[in-house]
């Protein structure tokens, strides 16, 4: 049996495709209104939670401000962002991955394993033990799949006037069109700190072999 | 520094990328077939007729931000501004049976609808107006289109940066019982900087759909000679997605 299956596969890399490029986009369109607000509206500085700091050219799509051409990207990724996002759930629910590897157990959640794991952790030390994965990472992707990258999608849609008509009621439950907004900035900022530490961790923990199971499959231990 | 190094290259190699995608005629066709698929998605999933959210008096903004032109200095306007637009008309036509010319007072006299309704600009920010006028449906039918006709266009006095500004939609828009001719906001004849003495509303889409300082409606059966042939001001000068509901 392959350590990471085919599914798993083709949908990482072509979400992280999809992930890059939607928060590349989405920092150009930030860049044009550089403040967020809560509740249905704000449009001036003393509605403001947050003044955003504008974002170097060099991280943005496409490279200089353009708002029309960083839409345009953002509107089309979303779509293999959001049909993919369906795919893996459906697959992990299908062959088991989702309840088998990242579903966390009762007694992980117990104070002194939690702490046990973050110690390893520290120490660089990633021997699973009996799981496919330990707490902190089934901690993390179940985040990841289960509520950051849904409600990238979701606070996306809240923010569509077009779609607002049918989806009224999922823009109030986000607390209005301007919460909407600063959830969907939120969430990709927590994405990102994810992105990180995920790298880095892939890093720490031998590169060559990680990527060359996500391409391949690898071998379970 | 070497991680910073090794982050700019991959995000400049991204970028050229991209941008070489952007350039390619397939990769045009593409950016601009998702914005299809969105209308699509968006026509499937709501009515025709479905209803942007209206609030109560009580959620309007303080103030109305203005965006675009906000004080037009070119033509006739300051001179209609100066004689607080008792000599404004405005005209219906193009593919109609019966153009019209319509005043102030004859827009005022039609069945009105007011509407509070939130104003989503494509920058981000959102404000919240109250606005009162007559359905569009209302000219249209009067005028009578004639069959070819696809798009609705409109016509603006502001020139901004040495272009006339107009905008389209097509019909499912035009009739929608939230696009309205508001003459008023928030209770008073609209401020120069949100339009005055006309502007569109157009509830299901983004801000700059909503022309301002209307002076015709005009129905086409295409919008491939007008302008740049994008559509409106922004889509020929900027790029702008011409469906505005996402």
């Amino acid at each position: 049996m392959k350590r990471h299956a085919l599914s798993t596969r083709v949908w990482h890399w072509l979400n992280l495709l999809c992930v890059v490029v939607l928060f590349m986009s989405g920092l150009t369109i930030s860049n044009a209104h550089r403040r967020l607000y809560w509740g249905d509206w704000g449009f001036a500085p003393e509605q403001a939670w947050l003044v955003v700091p504008r974002f170097p050219d060099w991280m943005t799509i496409p490279g200089y401000y353009s708002l029309a051409l960083a839409r345009d990207w953002h509107i089309l990724m979303a779509w293999p962002f959001a049909l993919g996002l369906l795919f893996m759930w459906l697959a992990m629910l299908g062959n088991r991955h989702f309840t088998r590897d990242i579903v966390t157990r009762r007694r992980e959640w117990r104070p002194a394993a939690i702490w046990s794991d973050i110690r390893a952790h520290l120490r660089l030390d990633f021997d699973h033990g009996a799981d496919k994965y330990n707490f902190l990472q089934k901690l993390a992707y179940g985040l990841v799949l289960g509520v950051i990258l849904p409600m990238m999608v979701f606070t996306g849609i809240a923010i569509s006037p077009g779609m607002e008509p049918s989806f009224g009621w999922l823009v109030d439950l986000l607390g209005g069109r301007q919460s909407a907004r600063s959830l969907h900035f939120i969430f990709a900022f927590a994405l990102a700190v994810f992105f990180v530490v995920h790298l880095i961790l892939v890093i720490l923990s031998g590169p060559i072999g990680q990527v060359r199971a996500m391409l391949t499959g690898g071998h379970h231990p | 520094m070497k991680r910073r190094n090794f982050l700019a290259a991959a995000s400049a190699a991204l970028l050229a990328g991209c941008n070489r995608v952007a350039e390619s005629e397939s990769g045009k066709v593409l950016l601009g077939a998702a914005e299809k698929w969105h209308q699509r998605a968006h026509r499937l999933l709501t009515d025709r007729t479905a209803l942007a959210p209206e609030y109560p008096r009580s959620a309007i903004s303080p103030f109305f931000r203005g965006n675009g032109s906000t004080d037009p200095q070119n033509g006739d306007y300051p001179r209609h501004a100066a004689e607080g637009f008792v000599n404004w008309r405005l005209e219906v036509r193009g593919l109609v049976h019966k153009p019209l010319s319509l005043s102030l007072d004859n827009i005022r006299r039609l069945p009105q609808r007011t509407q509070v309704t939130r104003h989503d600009c494509v920058e981000g920010w959102s404000a919240i107006g109250e606005w009162t006028g007559p359905q569009l449906s209302l000219l249209l039918d009067e005028a009578g289109l004639q069959e070819n006709a696809r798009f609705i266009l409109f016509r603006c006095a502001d020139n901004l940066n040495g272009q006339d500004y107009y905008e389209s939609v097509d019909l499912i828009d035009a009739y929608h019982p939230q696009t309205i001719i508001a003459h008023s906001l928030n209770g008073e004849p609209l401020p120069i900087r949100n339009g005055a003495p006309l502007r569109m509303r157009i509830e299901r889409q983004l801000g700059y759909k909503h022309a301002k300082y209307l002076t015709a409606i005009e129905a086409v059966a295409s919008l491939d000679d007008i302008g740049l042939g994008q559509g409106g001001y922004w889509e020929d000068r900027a790029g702008y997605q011409w469906y505005a509901g996402i």
